[in-house]
C-alpha cells in the first residue's frame, strides 16, 4: 500500500499510538491492522462466518471503515454487495464511527408511556446531537432502540454495558457526568451476556438483594464477610458478569472471606472450590431457578452460574 | 410425471416444473413482473398468485416459486386470486404510478381505482436487477442495502463499483424504468444519462447524472419537482 489515506480514528487500538505492535516502522496511518487479517481468518470457511467477523470487527474498531468491508470481501471470496448488504442491514453494525460512549434510550411501548421520548429529548438537548448522531468530540453516540427486554424497569437508559433504570430527565444531566468521568467499564462480549441477577440465601431463601444501595445502576447484592477478625457488610452488584462491589471495610486482595447470610446468619458455603484459584465458592439461589456461585478470594473472578432448574430463563 | 388439476383441467406434466412454467405451458396466462427466464424465481413481486387446494383449506401462493406437486388443484383465475390480484396491482401502481409495465397491467386486469398515496418511488423492490446483475452479468456490482423502509438498491457506499461493467442489463429488466433509457435519442432521453453509448450521454451537458439505476432518476422527474 503506497497510497497513504487520512483514516485516521480507524483504529482506536493502534492509531497513531507510538506503542502499537502493529505500527513498527510505518510511516504515516496505517490502512488496516494485521488483526483485520486475523479475525477474518478465524471465521473463513464457515458460512455463518460473515456476521461474526464483522461483528468482531464491530467490536475492537467501533464501526465497519469501507476499508474493512472491502478486506473481508476480499479474503472471504464474497462480493462487496453481500457483505456491504449485512452491514447496512444490522443496526448493530455502524459505518460511521462512533463515540467513546454509547447511549442507548429505550423507546419501547413501556418506556414509551413511562415517558422514554421526554428522556430521549433530554439527551438530544443535552448532547445537542439527535439520536443515531456522535458528539463532535467524539464522546457520546446516542441511539434509540426499541426494547432492550427490562421493561418494568423503564424509562431505561443503558450506557457502556450499564442499565440506569427509572430515570427521570432530573437524572440525565447527571448519568452523562457520571458516564464521561468513567462507569467501571463492563467488558461486553457477545457470548457473554450482562444481565441483572437477583439472588438469595441458600439457606433461608430470604433474597439478598438490596435497592438502597445500587451498584451499576442495579439493587445490590448485600451479605455479611468476616475476614481477619473484622465483620462487615459487602455490596456486590447485581449484574452477572461485573465485578463492581462496595464493602465497609478494605478487603485486601488475594484474601480468603467468609460469606454470611445478613437475615439468618448463617454461612454462604458450599460444598465446591474455585476451578481458578481452589478457594472455597459461595452459592446464592438465583430467583427463577439455578444456582450462582463465586469464589471467596477477593480478587478470583472465578463463577459458575448453574441454571439447569431455571424457570426464567 | 405428474398428475395435477389446472383450472379444472386434468393434466400431466414433467416433475419439477414451477406451476407458473405449467400454466403458461396450457396457456392460462399469469401476469408477472419479478419472473424472467433465465433468472431464479425470487416470489417479490407477488403478482403471480395462484390458488392452491380446495374448499376452506386453499391457500394462495406465489406460481413462481412454488413447484407442482401430484394431486395438485390450481386455480388461475377465481375471484379470490382475481381479488388478490388486482389489489397488488393497485399498491404496485401506487409506489410506481410512472411505470408504464404496471400501467399497462393495472389497465388489463381491471384496476379501475387508486385508493393510496402515491409514492412515485423508482424501484419496486423485484430484485430483478439484481439478479440480472449477478446470475447472467456475473458482475454483483448492486444489491439491496439496508432493510424495511429504507431498502434501497445500488451499488455499495453509493459510488461506481468497480464490479460494474456499465452494461445496462439492469435497466434493460427494470419495470419501474424501463422506458428511462432512450439509448441514442437523446431528445428524446428521459433516462439519467446513459454510458453505453458514444460519446457517452452522462458527458453532454444535458445529462450530467449518473447512470439512472444507481441515482435518483429522471423518469423520476416528478419527484424532484
Amino acid at each position: 500500500m503506497t497510497e497513504v489515506k487520512d483514516i485516521s480514528g480507524l483504529c482506536s487500538t493502534c492509531n497513531f499510538a507510538p506503542n502499537c505492535i502493529y505500527r513498527q516502522g510505518r510511516e504515516g496511518p496505517i490502512q488496516y491492522c494485521e488483526m483485520f487479517a486475523e479475525i477474518i481468518e478465524q471465521h473463513t470457511g464457515a458460512q455463518g462466518g460473515l456476521i461474526a467477523t464483522l461483528e468482531e470487527i464491530q467490536a475492537r474498531y467501533g464501526y465497519l471503515h469501507p476499508e474493512a468491508l472491502k478486506m473481508v470481501a476480499e479474503k472471504s471470496g464474497r462480493s462487496l454487495v453481500d457483505v456491504y448488504g449485512v452491514a447496512t442491514f444490522y443496526r448493530a453494525f455502524s459505518l460511521k464511527p462512533r463515540g467513546k460512549h454509547l447511549v442507548s434510550v429505550c423507546l419501547g411501548t413501556a418506556c414509551h408511556v413511562r415517558g422514554g421520548p421526554a428522556i430521549a429529548q433530554e439527551l438530544e438537548r443535552q448532547l445537542k446531537i439527535s439520536a443515531g448522531q456522535t458528539t463532535p468530540d467524539n464522546e457520546f453516540t446516542l441511539e434509540t432502540v426499541n426494547c432492550l427486554g427490562a421493561c418494568a424497569l423503564g424509562p431505561i437508559i443503558v450506557i457502556d454495558g450499564h442499565y440506569f433504570s427509572k430515570v427521570k430527565t432530573s437524572m440525565v444531566a447527571d448519568i452523562l457526568h457520571r458516564a464521561k468521568t468513567g462507569l467501571d467499564r463492563v467488558e461486553i462480549i457477545t457470548d457473554q451476556r450482562i444481565f441483572p441477577i437477583e439472588v438469595g440465601c441458600a439457606r433461608c431463601n430470604h433474597s439478598l438483594m438490596d435497592p438502597r444501595h445500587p451498584i451499576d445502576g442495579h439493587p445490590s447484592i448485600r451479605v455479611t464477610v468476616a475476614f481477619d477478625q473484622k465483620h462487615g457488610w459487602l455490596a456486590l452488584s447485581g449484574l452477572y458478569g461485573s465485578y463492581n462491589s462496595d464493602s465497609e471495610y478494605d478487603i485486601p486482595s488475594d484474601s480468603e472471606v467468609q460469606f454470611f447470610c445478613p437475615h439468618c446468619h448463617a454461612e454462604l458455603i458450599g460444598g465446591a472450590n474455585c476451578s481458578e484459584c481452589g478457594a472455597p465458592m459461595v452459592p446464592m439461589i438465583v430467583r427463577g431457578g439455578g444456582i450462582v456461585q463465586i469464589c471467596s478470594r477477593r480478587g478470583c473472578k472465578g463463577h459458575m452460574l448453574d441454571l439447569s432448574g431455571a424457570l426464567i430463563f | 410425471m405428474i398428475n395435477m388439476k389446472l383450472n379444472g383441467l386434468g393434466v400431466t406434466v414433467e416433475e419439477g416444473m414451477t406451476i407458473l412454467e405449467v400454466a403458461n405451458f396450457y396457456g392460462f396466462p399469469i401476469p408477472t413482473l419479478c419472473h424472467m427466464e433465465g433468472l431464479s424465481p425470487y416470489g417479490a413481486c407477488r403478482l403471480c398468485v395462484v390458488e392452491v387446494g380446495d374448499g376452506p383449506r386453499a391457500r394462495l401462493v406465489t406460481s413462481c416459486t412454488s413447484r407442482a406437486e401430484e394431486g395438485m388443484i390450481v386455480r388461475t383465475a377465481s375471484n379470490r386470486v382475481m381479488k388478490a390480484r388486482m389489489m397488488i396491482l393497485e399498491l404496485l401502481l401506487a409506489s410506481c404510478p410512472q411505470s408504464k409495465i404496471i400501467q399497462d397491467l393495472a389497465s388489463k386486469y381491471q384496476v379501475r381505482q387508486q385508493r393510496f398515496r402515491q409514492e412515485h418511488e423508482d424501484c419496486i423492490m423485484c430484485g430483478l436487477c439484481v439478479r440480472m446483475c449477478e446470475e447472467q452479468m456475473m458482475a454483483k456490482a448492486i444489491g439491496f442495502r439496508g432493510r424495511g423502509e429504507k431498502r434501497s438498491l445500488g451499488t455499495p457506499f453509493d459510488i461506481k463499483s468497480e464490479e460494474c461493467r456499465l452494461c445496462g442489463g439492469c435497466i434493460y429488466v427494470c419495470p419501474a424504468c424501463q422506458l428511462r433509457c432512450t439509448y441514442t435519442d437523446p431528445d428524446k432521453a428521459i433516462c439519467g444519462g446513459c454510458a453505453n453509448i458514444h460519446p457517452p450521454c452522462y458527458l453532454k451537458d444535458k445529462f450530467d447524472d449518473m447512470m439512472c439505476y444507481m441515482d435518483p432518476c429522471v423518469a423520476c422527474e416528478i419527484k424532484r419537482d
